[in-house]
Order: structure tokens, then sequence, then C-alpha cells
């Protein structure tokens, strides 16, 4: 028996097209048809262009250093660069990102090192960048959580006056959360200056979207929180790009929240440790490929005549260089001090803690002590 | 320090008044909101109707909609939004108006509001009061009396605390306002009406600190917010019995006071421990054992625990059965052997 709402009536109805502003075949649009976006300049393009590049590189090098058993974990966003390009690239220095698990490529866009990036998923510490300097708040994990840390940030920059933004990362099955609905009815009550910016990669792990919902498209929810929501080819980075700046403008200029949805797709798996050949076909990842938001952005500047090869080979260029720094990195070990463990817990220092602490350098000084024995009896 | 003695904030000591302890906790926000303008205050019905306990009386007409506003009815929102303000810089004293309707925050306050300086290695901390009116012993319905203590306390990257009186209530909360760690103070919902004289604002023992409220030789009673009356009420009985009972009002649950309590219980060589919230896995339970651990050879018997059974918080005409009373904590003493 199927759990599934099978009534025609409510299901039948097909999603409209998503917003787009150039094609698969990289035409721009027709303006009649762009739902009243321009398609950004071919110079922003380009940028755009070139974070996509250099993003894919750094994803698809981190991944096979987790296949080489490096990392303990990393969620790839293969195939998704145009919504992460599009949102970190929408923002202005002032603003706060607040990314999940799966956006390391947005926080690298973002200016973050790949070193500090790979912190957490090297396992020296849950999470290693400066988050005041980036103004990107730490990866979450649990679904739809960030997305009211988002709205309160938000919130109290409005409080303050100041014109920061903050904008959230989201994937389909977060939106399920009861702390995604929360998020979005706080944000349109208290008409924060915030963005949701939902990349349907159409898979929760193995979960299909019609398995979480039963509407349309998750920006048909926004008109139930009362406000604006878009259907966005999440492969078309101008589009994505000229929707989340317009969304980011009305925010800064009072007009609260906006809920964007990026219809894409997770070409990698959930993880490594994830096998999706058991929950979908083979023929629809490549399908999936065959639309490929860089391939298809490249096709457009060509055609424009602003992707020379000069410029092209420059690109591939800075990739391999980020890609040459993200493998040194690895080579680097952290310094990992067990005492430090204790030291993040509270701001004022607690007895029982001091204790624990005292215990467990009591144990390292008594491993230490062993290890000297053991080598100086190998020694002889 | 006295109980009476003042803050250091430079705020003229008032006349003494007679103050409930919700009217301290109310005059506690409203103090600390005149002295940071950094504090906000949300939660749901605080605003013009001043909360259902009445505790922010007053305050959105004070403040305004700005830094006094009713949420919306989510608790996980409350305290997820909470936490994005504290990392902008705000100070959010959050309510989460009866303690069985704090669990939709759960995962907010156990998986972020705990844990965020942590994984930030100190870069966020995250400076929030969350307050819970918690337990019962006032007529309420179901999931309007809960102990909800033990889940927080087991929560590392916690405070815990809960007052038992006025002053305490006053002077707890302007620390924990203060504090740039999250506090989750428990207010019991039993003591709101509970009177004092006070002469705000008025500094009581530091927020981390137990302390003996009465002296006594042959007993260390333990107990904090709701429970503090009763344990008192017992060592009043007691004394006609000829046991002299010392009274602990352990203020802070976590940090827990090992060296204020395990200094009475050296004294005493025994221990009971008395709360609302049922026994098994209970609060109780970590102060019995570590009590144990730390002063064994100084016990002359196990440490008792007295508190609710292990069934879910009653119905209103059947909580007195379920609640200490001074009678059956002494029928617990008297299960000792007293040599």
């Amino acid at each position: 028996m199927s759990l599934n709402v099978e009534n025609p009536s409510l299901t039948a109805v097909l999603a409209p097209p998503p917003l787009r502003l150039i094609d698969d075949q990289g035409r721009a649009v027709p303006q009649d048809e762009s739902g009243g976006f321009a398609l950004p300049a071919v110079e922003t393009l380009l940028g755009l262009y070139r974070q996509m590049v250099v993003a894919r590189r750094f994803d698809v090098q981190v991944t096979a250093l987790t296949r080489q058993g490096r990392l303990a974990t990393y969620p790839s966003a293969l195939g998704q660069e145009a919504c992460e390009i599009a949102a970190v690239a929408s923002l202005v220095p002032q603003d706060w990102l607040f990314p999940t698990y799966r956006d390391s490529i947005a926080l690298l866009t973002r200016g973050v090192e790949p070193k500090d990036i790979l912190a957490s998923f090297r396992g020296d510490w849950h999470s290693g960048y400066d988050y005041q300097q980036h103004r990107i708040a730490p990866q979450a994990t649990p679904l739809a959580t960030q997305a009211l840390h988002a709205v309160g940030l938000a919130t109290a920059a409005k409080l303050k006056r100041d014109d920061t933004v903050a904008l959230t990362l989201l994937g389909d099955g977060a939106t399920s959360e009861g702390d995604a609905h929360e998020a979005f009815n706080f944000a349109a009550v208290w008409q924060a200056p915030v963005v949701f910016v939902v990349q349907n990669n159409q898979f929760a792990i193995s979960v299909p979207l019609d398995k979480q919902m039963a509407c349309r498209t998750i920006a048909d929810k926004a008109i139930g929180y009362g406000m604006p929501g878009y259907y966005v080819d999440g492969n078309d980075v101008a589009a994505m790009y000229a929707v989340i700046s317009a969304a980011i403008n009305l925010a800064r200029n009072g007009g609260g929240p906006t809920l964007i949805e990026g219809l894409t797709y997770r070409i990698e798996a959930h993880t490594n440790s994830d096998d999706p050949t058991r929950y979908r076909k083979a023929a629809d990842v490549d399908l999936w490929r065959s639309r490929d938001p860089i391939e298809r952005l490249e096709k457009y500047l060509v055609a424009q005549g602003a992707l020379t090869d000069e410029v092209r080979a420059s690109i591939l260029a800075a990739a391999e260089e980020l890609a040459t720094t993200t493998r040194e990195c690895m080579t680097e070990q952290a310094v990992i001090d067990p005492l430090e463990l204790f030291e993040h817990v509270y701001s004022t220092p607690r007895a029982a803690l001091a204790e624990q602490r005292a215990f467990l350098a009591a144990e390292l000084d008594g491993d230490a002590a062993a290890s000297a024995i053991a080598n100086e009896e190998s020694a002889r | 320090m006295s109980p009476q003695q003042t803050l250091e904030t430079g705020r003229p000591v008032r006349a003494p008044e007679s103050l409930t302890m919700a009217a301290a906790l109310n005059a506690a926000i409203r103090d600390a909101m005149v002295d940071d303008p950094t504090v906000v205050l949300f939660g749901e019905d605080v605003g013009p109707l001043g909360g259902v306990f009445r505790v922010t009386d007053g305050l959105y007409a004070e403040f305004g909609e700005t830094r006094v506003s009713d949420s919306p009815l989510a608790e996980a929102g409350i305290v997820g939004t909470a936490i994005g303000m504290a990392m902008y810089g705000l100070r959010p004293v959050v309510e989460m108006q009866f303690d069985a309707f704090s669990y939709p925050a759960f995962q907010q306050i156990v998986s972020h509001v705990a844990k965020m300086r942590n994984r930030t290695r100190g870069k966020i901390p995250l400076p929030i009061v969350i307050r819970i009116p918690y337990a019962g012993d006032i007529g309420g319905v179901e999931h309007h009396s809960d102990s909800s203590e033990a889940y927080w306390t087991a929560t590392p990257g916690l405070t815990v605390v809960s007052p038992s009186n006025p002053a305490d209530a006053y002077s707890m909360l302007r620390e924990a306002i203060a504090s740039d760690d999250p506090v989750i103070f428990m207010e019991p919902k039993s003591r709101y009406w509970s009177k004092a004289s006070l002469a705000l604002p008025v500094q009581t023992e530091p927020l981390n600190r137990a302390v003996v409220l009465r002296e006594g030789t042959d007993v260390t009673l333990i107990a904090y917010g709701p429970t503090v009356k009763t344990a008192l009420a017992t060592a009043e009985q007691a004394v006609a019995e000829g046991l002299s009972i010392e009274v602990i009002d352990l203020r802070s649950l976590s940090p827990f006071d090992d060296e204020t309590v395990g200094a009475s219980v050296r004294k005493t060589g025994r221990a009971a421990i008395v709360h609302e919230a049922a026994q098994f896995g209970g609060y109780g339970a970590e102060v019995a054992a570590r009590l144990t651990e730390r002063n064994f050879f100084y016990l002359a018997a196990p440490i008792l625990r007295i508190t609710g059974f292990d069934i879910p918080y009653p119905s209103p005409k059947l909580e007195e059965y379920f609640l200490p009373t001074p009678d059956r904590i002494l029928a617990a003493l008297s299960t000792w052997e007293w040599s």
C-alpha cells in the first residue's frame, strides 16, 4: 500500500516550466518569456562562469580525496554550481550566508580557504573558518535549522537599522522539516530581510521529491506564507543570479523575504557512503548531465564571443591551481590538542570540566611516558 | 555576599517593597533592558498581555515593539531566531510559556544553542536566556506541569538554573542575561506568587553556587526550585522529632556546586535529594552518584531520592499523591538505620 496522496485532483496539476533566461542550447530566452527579469551583462556572466568552473574543480578534487579515504566525508554539489554560485555572487560583504553541509563550494566562492573548509571534513574540529570575517554561519547539518538562524540574524539587522540581508541555502528534503515552515512563517510575519534559496536537487539521500510533498513546486508554498516565490531553472545561472539579486534588493529595501526554488540535480551520490544505483536510473543521471549548467553558459558565452580560448585557458589554470592548493593542504597536518576539547564549552571555567581535563592530561602524560620507555627499550 | 548586597550598576537602591517572584522576574528583565540596549524579549503572549503568568507585564508598553514582541506560536522558531539574533550581537530573552511546550524547541536547544560555542571554537558565543516556567502544584491540566530539567542538564554546553524565591529570581535572572553562555532559566510556577520584601536591585549569591538555607547537623536535604519550600517545611517539622536537617537550595543544576553540597554532606554524613521530576534517570540520580563517589567514606547511609513517581505528571485531582511532601520525606529518612 502506498501512503502517498493518490487524489489526481491534487497531484495531476503539472508544474509550470521553470523560469529561465538562457535555454538548454545556450540561447537567450525571448524577453516576453523571461518573467520580467533582464539577462545579466556578459561580463557578469563571465565572472559567474569562472566561479562555477573553479568551484567544480574544487568539488571534483575533494570528492577524489574522499574516495582515497583522506576525508571523513564530503557531500558533493556537482551539477548544482549555478544555484550555489548565483547565491553567493548576489551577496555583498555585509550580508550573511547560512549554508548546509552540501554548500562547501558556496564557502569557497565567498573566499574561505580550502584548508578551512576541509577542517570539518578532515575531522579536525566540527567547523573551521572565520565566521565573522566571511559572514558565513557554520555549515548546518540538522536540516532547515539554519533557516531560522538566518531569519533571526536578518531580524536583528533590521532592528539595528543595518542594511544587511541574510541568505540561506536549503535542500528539497529540508522543506519537509517543521523548522523550514517556521522559518518561512517567521520571516514573512516579521518581514525579515532574508532570502531562502531551495536547491531542489530532487533527492533527499534516496527519497524523491514526490514522496516529500504533494504540491506542484516548492516555490508554490510561498503564497501560503505571504511572500513572493519563484520557480527557477536551477541549472541556468543567469536566471538564478537575476532572481536572487532581485530578491536581495527587495529584502534590503524593506520588502521582506522571498522563497526561490532552483530546479537542479544532484549528479554525485549523497555522500561517499551512499549508493545511488539502488534508487535512481543511470539514464536519469545522464539526462541531467546533458543539462550541465557550466556547459550551457559556455555555449552562450562562446556565441557572444566573450569566452575566447585565452580566457578559457586562464580560468582552467586558476582551477588547476586551486586543485593543487587543495591537495597540498591535505598534507599539512593540523595541530590537534586533545586538551582543547574542554576549552570552548562554556565562557566561564567549570570545576568539573577542569577535573576531567586534568584526567585526560594525566592519561596523555602516561601515554607519553609509556611510549618514551618503549622507545628507549627498542633503542637498546 | 549577603543576600541584600546591591549590584554595582550605579542604579539607586529602591525602597523595600513586597514583591512576588513573578514581579521580581519582571523587574529583572526591565532593569536589564534599561541597562543594556541589546537585550530583546520575545515569545508567545509576552507583548501586550504580559505573558500568561504576567512575568513580562508592562514591558511592551515601556520598550515598544522593537524590543518586546509577540512571536508566531512556534517554539523551535522562537529559539532558532534567537540564535540568529545572538549571532548579530543581541541578547535575546525568550519564553517557552510552559515546560512541555519547550519540547518543539528541543533540537534547536540541544543541537545549536548548546553546541555553537564549541563547534565554532569559541568564535560564536550565544548569550541567550530561555525562560521555562516548570513543575506542577498549580492544578494545571495535562502538559502544563512537567519538570524537564534532566533533559537540559544532560546536555553539555547549557547552564541550567532554577530560583526558589523572589530575591534569587531577580539576581539570578540579571546574571543569566549578563552571561555570555546560554542559560536555561527554569521558573517554578508554584512559586510565582510567593512574596518577599526586597529593595531592588538585589544581588544574592553567584549564579553557579548552591546555598545552605538552614543549617543542621543530622541530614543534608537537597532541593531546588519548587521543592525548596517543601524541604524547609520538612526541616521545621523534623525539629519536633529531634532531627536537625540542613537544607540546601541548589539554585544551579548545571554546573553543580560540589564544593558547597559536598561540605555539607561530609558534615552531616547523610543526604537526600527532593525533586518533582520522576526518579528514574532524573536529576537526583546524578546528585546521588557524584556525592557518593566523592564522599563515600563520610556517608553513614545511602543517599535517598524523594521524587515524583516514575509516571507521567498526573491530572489536577491526583497531583497531591504525586508530589513529595514533608511527611513523605520524613518517612523516607526514617528508613535509614539511625544508631
